[in-house]
């Protein structure tokens, strides 16, 4: 399979341990699974909302069942997988506290990205345009966005401090490319975090 | 193969047994009829068991030879489809306790007459039990079950009672378990034909006058939970049947009063009631979770079966929260599951119908599978 990664995902199938058990939670049509298994040999799971994203992840030959995040974690045993993933949803979730809590209760480790609210367009929309921002990662008007917990990169690690989660690695992007963490909460379109418990 | 006798279609055998029954007594012999398409690989790893529901019977993709219609599964099983005999060593076999040939309440008992309610009380793991006995007559080891409505239950019971021998497992629009609400139903169906005076305590064979009145019955209350209100609405509405106002009067004035009598009618040519009795009664007593101390989950520990499961979002007989809990039990005991609920107006039937979609996962799922 060559289809190319979107480029959190590119950066999480390049960090994920060959042979690793892995649950991609919110996996969309399963690339990033698909990835993986293709990739790394992972044993891929998944859980995605939308009934036809799903279809087309079965269809590939995924195991990917329909659920939601703030739903259906529960049952899953703890430290079932090496990798919980948590790709561009934690902003979608009803309580992203609580999902990240179960992220790490399922997984040893878990990969987070999210779009960064705190991003310079994202500010500039709103000091000098006085509007929500419409960007290529916060791409839906207000009143049509399923994102209803906006975060900057400082609030989550302001987050992970205060719960004693330990930041394994972090990757800040502009677009496709790498941006250091350096001003990352102002430079950076979107950042990936890997944490596991403290 | 082509000179063995047991594949092909329309085979039937008689095994010895004795097959011991969850309800305490055994049935010998056990015969079954059943069905292959395709040939077993030499590795034995292409066969797929095909379970069928309440009513249906092992002419999945053959005509069936009461009716003359095409088999009941030709959209899921045949040249070209998920299920195709070039590449897969297919067998469906009718469950016990049926009258399409498999041992059931109008087989002949020992003494020459048939069972008839002296046949014992079976469940769905006992119609499971006894597919394992003609898999092994038949040389097959590990195997793929697919399977909707009651077919799902045979699957799930396939996966924990004999785990090692099951490769994948595909259940549609099923439950671990029958509700109050589906046993309900039953109970109406069954009541309308022992409350036939030709039901006879179910001693209606020799007369050949079988309660075809309380079947019919039995058969419209259960059409009526296969189908969705919207889908009704849109088939029928409040059309009348054949004129052009009310009759004033008991006779079918509307469509879908006729439609039923149709449906029922035509049932009791092809179906035995005490069969009747015998099947709903196995789907009532089936229940996963009290097969394994209560926890669905332990029924799936430690399985390495691959499960894809698919409900539809107008099937209230089956619906979705069934699937789900299911999906949850695999899930907590780290099975791999694939799950989706599809979008169909036909309510429970759509497993039977022309679902697109439907064929696209279970081809995926299969595919991946290696199969």
């Amino acid at each position: 399979m060559s289809e190319t990664l979107r480029p959190d995902l590119a950066i999480i199938a390049d960090n994920v341990a060959p042979g690793s058990r892995v649950l991609d939670v919110g996996c969309g049509d399963g690339a990033l699974m698909a990835a993986l298994r293709d990739r790394a040999a992972a044993d891929a799971r998944g859980i995605e909302i939308d009934a036809a994203n799903v279809a087309s992840a079965v269809g590939r030959g995924l195991s990917v069942v329909q659920g939601d995040a703030d739903e259906d974690l529960a049952d899953y045993p703890s430290d079932a997988f090496d990798y919980a993933i948590l790709s561009q949803t934690l902003q979608t979730t009803r309580a992203p506290d609580k999902v990240l809590d179960e992220l790490l209760r399922i997984g040893r480790k878990a990969f987070v990205s999210f779009p960064n609210f705190a991003y310079w367009r994202v500010r500039a929309s709103l000091m000098w345009g006085g509007r929500m921002p419409v960007t290529r990662t916060l791409p839906v008007a207000w009143y049509a966005t399923p994102n209803i917990h906006h975060l900057t990169i400082d609030d989550f690690r302001a987050f992970l401090k205060e719960r004693d989660i330990v930041t394994e690695g972090a990757w800040f992007l502009n677009g496709d490319r790498l941006t250091s963490a350096a001003a990352a909460n102002f430079r950076a379109e979107h950042a990936v975090f890997l944490i596991r418990r403290g | 193969m082509e000179h063995d006798e047991r594949f092909g279609p329309a085979r039937s055998v008689t095994l010895p047994g004795p097959l011991a029954l969850d309800g305490g007594q055994s049935l010998s012999p056990v015969t079954i009829a059943y069905e292959t398409y395709g040939r077993l690989n030499a590795d034995g790893g292409n066969a797929i068991l095909i379970c069928h529901a309440l009513t249906g019977d092992h002419h999945v993709a053959s005509t069936h030879p009461r009716t003359g219609k095409p088999g009941w599964w030709t959209r899921m099983v045949g040249e070209g489809k998920p299920i195709d005999p070039a590449r897969h060593f297919i067998i469906c076999s009718n469950v016990i306790g049926s009258c399409m040939g498999s041992s059931g309440p109008a087989t002949a008992a020992a003494d020459g007459s048939p069972y008839a309610m002296r046949f014992p009380v079976i469940t769905v793991r006992d119609m499971v039990r006894a597919q394992a006995m003609l898999m092994d007559h038949l040389g097959v080891r590990t195997l793929t079950a697919v399977g909707g409505s009651m077919g799902g239950m045979q699957v799930l019971e396939w996966a924990a009672t004999y785990p090692e021998r099951v490769k994948s497992a595909v259940i549609i629009a099923s439950a671990a378990r029958h509700s109050a609400q589906n046993i309900a139903f039953h109970e109406v169906g069954r009541q309308a034909i022992m409350a036939d005076p030709k039901w006879r305590g179910g001693d209606y064979y020799e007369a050949n006058d079988p309660p075809a009145a309380g079947l019919s019955v039995a058969r419209m209350a259960a059409h009526i939970t296969y189908l969705s209100e919207a889908g009704l609405t849109e088939k029928f509405g409040r059309r009348l049947q054949a004129r052009d106002a009310k009759g004033f009067g008991f006779d079918a004035d509307f469509q879908v009063e006729s439609y039923l009598r149709h449906q029922g009618i035509s049932f009791t040519d092809r179906f035995d009631a005490n069969s009747y009795l015998y099947i709903t009664r196995a789907m009532d007593y089936f229940d996963l979770a009290e097969e394994h101390g209560g926890r669905l989950a332990d029924a799936f520990r430690g399985s390495k079966t691959r499960f894809c499961l698919v409900s539809f979002d107008t099937d209230w007989l089956y619906p979705t929260r069934e699937s789900r809990g299911i999906v949850h039990a695999l899930n907590a005991a780290g099975a791999a599951a694939s799950f989706v609920e599809l979008s169909s107006p036909f309510g429970h039937d759509a497993f039977l119908l022309d679902v697109p979609e439907l064929f696209r996962v279970v081809d995926g799922f299969l595919k991946a599978g290696g199969l």
